[in-house]
């Protein structure tokens, strides 16, 4: 009896927090979204969102999320392999996650210097004979500073996994007759998939809703449904058209976790 | 578990020791008992050595808070909890604030300086008999461009922007009145229409200009343009002479086809704590000699009369800050056209953005 009061207790923080802090939230935003410019009960923001123009933001959305997740993947797996393999694994770990502690906007306005017309990556295009492109505000800067900025979450969980991988497996594999490859393909990789799949999750739900670098880096030439929401809560003052974006994508993310969720150890 | 305690120890204990230093450091400036004025303000709108100096003369500490859009100031301020005793809003959004009752009423005997404003500039249709604002600055939405760069090629009115010689070249604020305005005047249609086929019109006009646009920016437009990451550039008159004081190639113009005029004013909202410090703190900036140097800090066009004499002759005679009247009467200012036409514009904006070439 004692027991179970004492644990009762114990959760009252958290079932006050996630109250306080996730649900009411969630209903609020839930609450908006039925109500129009003029504040009358209605149902109009969810015909908008099915118009042409928030379809084709929804889906501009979720290819450059999709994108973004994609080549830091690409990126990550080789690289947090090789951090299991060097000698000083935590240094190493810690200098691809000391940038991470660099504000965001300061990494974005770095980035307007070195992709601008006079800068950096410009100068080196015209040392190796290409000349001078532009480089800012374009689709490739735009994913490219994301990946830079998603990278080391993507990074962490699978490093994680592959460093918790028992090395006797691989032995196991290779004593058994399987190639380097195979060994990857068929114990590796399928025993590190949690790691892959919580990377994939950190990053592309917030890639879905970037809102700043669409407008510093891409120069409002990428609007995703985050570029919106924030129009709409801070301009137009729209705030059920902006709480209906923000109840699709709470769907958008749910979806996601319930697909890519881990089943047996949760994420 | 010990490591952990020692470190909110460690944080605990560097917390409390900054927190003392704070007040110490405050208490022996003299700030005590909460003698504070706070003041919300677009960004870099101010030159910081008054604010000092006005601390210095009123002992009253400023506290200094900055927003980067009319309407995420006044959203703040409608939501509560905030504090500020002044707000800096444009002249539309002072009708709003008005209407829907956010603003107290000025106490024109304590604000002694306020002869010094140009009758010009006083009451206007947005505030009747200046009963709530204070005009701070006001200035005109024009073209920055940088002749070098276009080979001396002159702009002279919006529809100059559609020449393909521009291609990629043009920067725009990231506003959708400014946007969508330009638009309407390049098709010689009032700012302030509210009529939707116009409004699809100016809009279907700007889709053609898409090819000539590199970027959709806000501040760090002027960053941009005097770095010559493009030539043309969408600006408020302010951020043109700030451009042009930083790179000297550049020119400023208002086109020909007429465009905003603009006023920026000191109001009092009603969540203010310290009406009395405020009314202080308006009168300090209508000061003939302060707003001189404010002027020449910030760049855009003063409405105090007395500022004048203070200020180079060249700044004064320069019709592209100061224009003509007979350019004037082109300009007009922007009418609070009400939060179902707003939404109208803002959709076009939006649609527009995501016109690609």
């Amino acid at each position: 009896m004692e027991n179970k009061r004492t644990r009762g207790l114990y959760r009252i923080p958290y079932l006050l927090w996630i109250l306080l802090f996730v649900i009411v939230p969630i209903l609020l935003v839930l609450y908006y979204s039925f109500f129009d410019i003029e504040g009358n009960f209605s149902f109009i923001n969810y015909q908008k969102f099915f118009t042409p123009v928030y379809l084709k933001m929804t889906l501009s959305s979720f290819w450059y999320a999709f994108l973004i997740t994609a080549i830091s993947l690409l990126v990550a797996y080789p690289t947090a392999y090789l951090l299991t393999k060097t000698r000083h694994k935590q240094l190493w770990l810690l200098l691809i996650i000391v940038p991470s502690w660099i504000n965001l906007l300061l990494k974005a306005y770095a980035f307007i210097g070195i992709f601008g017309t006079y800068g950096a990556a410009n100068s080196f295009l015209k040392i190796i004979g290409i000349g001078s492109r532009q480089i800012l505000f374009t689709d490739f800067s735009f994913v490219f500073v994301s990946v830079y900025i998603f990278i080391p979450f993507m990074i962490l969980p699978i490093f994680n996994a592959l460093n918790e991988l028992n090395p006797t497996f691989i032995d196991a594999a290779s004593d058994l007759g399987a190639s380097k490859w195979t060994t990857f393909r068929r114990v590796i990789f399928p025993l590190t998939i949690d790691g892959v799949k919580s990377g994939c999750q950190v990053t592309f739900i917030p890639a879905l809703s970037l809102f700043m670098l669409t407008r510093l880096i891409a120069g409002n030439r990428v609007i995703t449904l985050g570029t919106s929401i924030e129009q709409h809560f801070l301009v137009t003052q729209d705030w059920g058209m902006g709480s209906t974006i923000a109840v699709f994508l709470i769907i958008i993310m749910v979806l996601i976790m319930v697909v890519t969720g881990t089943g047996k150890r949760g994420v | 578990m010990n490591k952990l305690v020692r470190f909110f120890l460690f944080i605990a204990i560097v917390s409390a020791v900054l927190l003392y230093a704070i007040s110490s450091l405050n208490a022996s400036q003299g700030y005590s008992g909460g003698n504070t004025v706070t003041v919300f303000n677009w960004g870099d709108y101010i030159d910081p050595d008054l604010i000092k100096k006005f601390e210095k003369e009123t002992r009253i500490k400023v506290i200094y808070e900055t927003f980067d859009s009319n309407e995420a100031m006044m959203t703040k301020i409608e939501q509560g909890g905030t504090n500020y005793d002044i707000a800096v809003p444009s002249e539309y959004m002072i009708d709003k604030m008005r209407h829907e009752d956010l603003l107290l009423p000025l106490d024109h005997s304590k604000l002694p300086n306020l002869k010094h404003i140009d009758k010009r500039f006083m009451d206007l249709p947005f505030d009747p008999e200046n009963k709530y604002s204070i005009p701070y600055f006001w200035g005109t939405v024009g073209i920055v461009y940088n002749p070098k760069m276009l080979h001396g090629k002159e702009i002279t009115s919006w529809n100059d922007l559609w020449d393909p010689d521009l291609k990629n070249e043009i920067l725009l604020t990231d506003g959708a009145r400014e946007v969508i305005g330009m638009g309407l005047n390049s098709l010689g249609y009032s700012l302030n229409d509210t009529n939707k086929q116009h409004l699809i019109e100016a809009k279907e006009k700007l889709d053609k200009l898409t090819p000539n646009i590199k970027a959709i920016v806000g501040d760090e437009i002027k960053m941009l343009l005097a770095n010559q990451e493009a030539s043309v550039g969408l600006v408020w008159s302010g951020d043109a002479s700030e451009i042009m004081s930083e790179n000297e190639d550049l020119d400023y113009v208002v086109p020909e086809e007429g465009s905003n005029l603009w006023f920026d004013n000191m109001v009092i909202p009603k969540t203010a704590k310290n009406v009395e410090a405020a009314h202080k703190f308006i009168n300090f900036m209508l000061d003939p000699k302060v707003a001189a140097q404010n002027t020449d800090y910030v760049g855009y066009s003063t409405p105090n009369k007395g500022a004048l004499k203070y200020m180079p002759k060249e700044v004064v005679e320069d019709e592209r800050f100061y224009p003509s009247p007979e350019l004037t009467e082109k300009l007009e200012v922007y009418e609070n056209l009400g939060k179902k036409n707003l939404a109208y514009y803002n959709e076009l904006f939006l649609q527009f953005k995501m016109h690609r070439k």
